[in-house]
């Protein structure tokens, strides 16, 4: 009996979760239609963390620990995911989803805990007076939206007037985001917007690339993620609508979207918030310090990709503001509260990005109490088929805040009277 | 000719085109019902299984390389060569015959004389297991196919609509292609189960189970055979499918476009899985023109193709090719 009490201590101490740790969820989804696009957004995440436990012994010599939950891209798995690991002290989740994003508003609200929405997520969070605990920097869709019409004025000597562009979009409250700022941005340049959806999962998409062969738009903008995409770009070079006028968004811009049709997706355009760069020194460090090894997420062979990339960055954000929530409170062991501060005050400069190891690998912006949506710029990249890799085409653009700041003001504001929510700083 | 109608006559051949694609997978589900009577949810998940064994063999992949490597530390992906695309089709397709034993041997002989609910609710966590494997013998991520099958406009097609009728006409090449196979597809099936030992014992056993084991055929090797069949098909309609948009995970969901197709064209009938899939894709595809995007907001496709299936169900339960089933008390 003695024996089976010393064993029932024991399991309940190694069950308990160890509190000092810096807890970081991981919301993968590694199965399902979308895993293509989960995987190596992931590892990127992980890897990073992973590294700054073995070089660094985690962050403020506080220990990260990684714990990863499944969701398959599925709305009510990754609220179960959020649900069963809140109570681990998470610090920080990244839902890596609009739908899961949605539900995981309020709760998180409630709970006290932030939600770093990166380039996903309701876009209107960038008012940080409504929601107190969501992060959407560096940037947001409508920033996106606002981003390519940007370019494309530059294409046109700055005039959009009688043009046309076609938005092909998931046919989802994703792939709905932008429509709204393409509207408000083409009353004001002039140019004319069809929007054309297609179903999920968007394997079939005859009926629209007949549309767009028919009307033949200046331009082709798509909202699009998982197999949505391969198609949109062999049917775009099936019509024959030439690549250089088609630009996808952030999530329509990584290799797997464009290997599949080959040397007929050479020269498609699409978004990014991050730069692609394998040679980076954080890339040289992860694989020596992390995948040579084999503590790696994954097999190693995404490191430098453009998704890897986007976790990696992802988790390089929550790194900083971790050290920064450590700075503000004097404690190396935070709360979820504190690491909201440490978002809410979030800088990124080009010499800290450089003192990473990831030069220029984002945007320079800095976070406030008001703004949780960072600069909101992104780049223009270009698929060269033949070297097998996005090439950038642009600088960082400067979305345009004349038209997304009211937009985001009259949503968020909206949102707030409908939830009893008096918008202030977080105290 | 007026622009609309011009535009309607392209859309309805390219709905005829996607017709045969979603008929290419509907051909899987009523080649197991008839000789079976099981609704195998599973057949989207054997077009990905398929498709994705294809690639791997092709490309050289080792089977279950990260499992492999995670159990014993090392670190191979591939043995470094490639195969012609003829050759690693018919591996695949002993891959698949392959399956189908295990299959009959592991599950459905444990489930001999069960309800068709039980025998569906078999075949729906095979599907779940079928993904399970593929995913760990090749990984996740998404492949791209080439058997070198053509894909692109016709230009013959569009030069000659445009000499007629001022108006070239977009027609796929990939989906000239995959019209071939179906028909090829089809009248192979048929001289099968007319003209060969094995065709006829299929059809008796799909006619009648026990009258065709009293006269000494090995329902057994009916329905290894038969799932034999069905796994060359679902390799067929992975390849078209696949060909479009690379072999990745979603190609299970392929499936989806197939039920309107078996309710319209009955779950029986192979003519009626190629006649239902024409159905459904010009109807879709011309109601997605006509109505879908100039006044409902467009994607109606999904859900359209269910209305017309419903339609027709309500004036044929059996689908139009199905066998209409009567019992008196």
């Amino acid at each position: 009996m003695k024996k089976l009490g010393t064993l029932t201590v024991g399991a309940i101490i190694a069950a308990a979760p160890a509190m000092a740790d810096l807890v970081i969820p991981d919301l993968s989804y590694r199965t399902g239609p979308y895993a293509a696009g989960g995987i190596p957004f992931s590892d990127g995440y992980q890897d990073y963390f992973t590294l700054l436990n073995e070089r660094d012994g985690g962050i403020g010599g506080e220990p990260i620990r990684l714990i990863e939950c499944e969701t398959g891209y599925n709305t009510e798995k990754g609220v179960e995911c959020y649900e069963s690991t809140k109570g681990e002290g998470a610090l920080v989740y990244q839902p890596l989803s609009t739908g899961i994003t949605y539900q995981l508003i309020p709760k998180a609200q409630a709970d006290g805990i932030p939600l770093h929405t990166m380039g996903y997520g309701r876009t209107s969070a960038r008012n940080g007076e409504v929601f107190n605990n969501v992060f959407n920097y560096p940037a947001n869709y409508w920033d996106a939206a606002s981003v390519a019409v940007n370019y494309l004025l530059d294409q046109n000597e700055g005039s959009l007037d009688g043009k046309t562009i076609a938005l092909v979009y998931h046919n989802s409250a994703y792939g709905k985001e932008p429509i709204r700022t393409l509207q408000a941005l083409g009353e004001k340049h002039g140019f004319s917007l069809t929007e054309i959806a297609v179903d999920h999962p968007g394997q079939e998409q005859k009926s629209q690339w007949l549309q767009i062969r028919r009307e033949r738009p200046d331009y082709v903008l798509m909202w699009g993620w998982g197999v949505m995409n391969q198609v949109a770009i062999q049917e775009a070079a099936n019509v024959r609508y030439p690549m250089e006028q088609f630009i996808g968004n952030w999530w329509a811009g990584a290799e797997h979207d464009v290997t599949p049709a080959g040397a007929a997706a050479d020269g498609y355009l699409s978004l990014n918030m991050n730069t692609i760069n394998p040679d980076a020194p954080i890339f040289e460090e992860i694989r020596t310090t992390v995948i040579e090894p084999g503590l790696g997420a994954g097999a190693g062979d995404n490191v430098g990709k453009v998704l890897y990339t986007r976790g990696m960055y992802a988790a390089m954000l929550a790194a900083e503001a971790i050290a920064k929530a450590q700075e503000i409170h004097g404690t190396s062991d935070i709360t979820p509260e504190q690491m909201r501060d440490g978002m809410a005050a979030l800088e990124m400069t080009e010499a800290r990005m450089e003192e990473l190891g990831a030069p220029n690998i984002g945007p320079v912006f800095a976070v406030s109490c008001q703004n949780h949506g960072g600069s909101g710029e992104a780049l223009v990249q270009r698929w060269n088929a033949s070297a097998g890799a996005f090439e950038p085409l642009t600088d960082f653009i400067t979305p345009d805040t004349s038209v997304i700041d009211p937009l985001v003001e009259e949503d968020s504001l909206a949102y707030a009277a409908e939830n009893n929510i008096t918008p202030g700083c977080a105290e | 000719m007026p622009d609309t109608l011009l535009f309607s006559m392209e859309v309805a051949l390219n709905g005829l085109m996607a017709g045969v694609m979603y008929a290419l997978v509907a051909l899987g589900f009523v080649l197991i019902f008839k000789a079976s009577g099981i609704f195998n949810y599973a057949q989207g998940v054997m077009a990905l299984f398929a498709a994705m064994t294809l690639v791997g063999i092709q490309n050289g992949q080792v089977p279950f390389a990260h499992l492999i490597n995670a159990i014993f530390g090392t670190k191979i992906h591939h043995f470094g060569w490639q195969v012609p695309a003829l050759l690693a089709i018919l591996l695949t397709v002993l891959v698949m015959a392959v399956f189908a034993w295990a299959v009959n041997r592991f599950v459905f002989s444990k489930l001999v004389n069960q309800e068709p609910i039980i025998l569906f609710m078999a075949t729906i966590g095979l599907a779940f297991f079928l993904e399970g494997v593929a995913d760990l013998m090749w990984g996740s991520e998404i492949k791209t196919l080439d058997v070198g099958l053509p894909q692109g406009i016709n230009t013959w097609i569009d030069e000659t609509t445009l000499n007629a009728f001022g108006y070239g006409f977009f027609i796929d090449n990939l989906d000239i292609v995959a019209t071939i196979i179906a028909a090829l597809l089809v009248v192979g099936l048929v001289l099968f189960s007319q003209y060969t030992k094995q065709g006829r014992a299929l059809r008796a056993v799909a006619d009648d189970h026990q009258a065709a084991l009293s006269v000494g055929i090995s329902l057994n090797f009916i329905w290894v055979l038969v799932w034999s069949i069905a796994g060359f098909v679902a390799l067929v309609a992975g390849i078209m499918w696949g060909a479009k948009s690379g072999v990745q995970f979603s190609l299970s969901l392929i499936a989806l476009k197939a039920l309107p197709v078996l309710m319209l064209g009955g779950f029986t009938s192979i003519p009626g899985a190629i006649v239902g899939g024409l159905i459904i894709g010009v109807g879709e595809k011309l109601f997605e023109f006509l109505i879908g995007q100039p006044y409902l907001g467009g994607a109606t496709e999904n859900w359209f193709a269910y209305v017309l299936a419903l339609l027709f169900l309500v004036f044929r339960p059996q689908g139009l090719f199905g066998e209409k089933i009567i019992e008196r008390v």
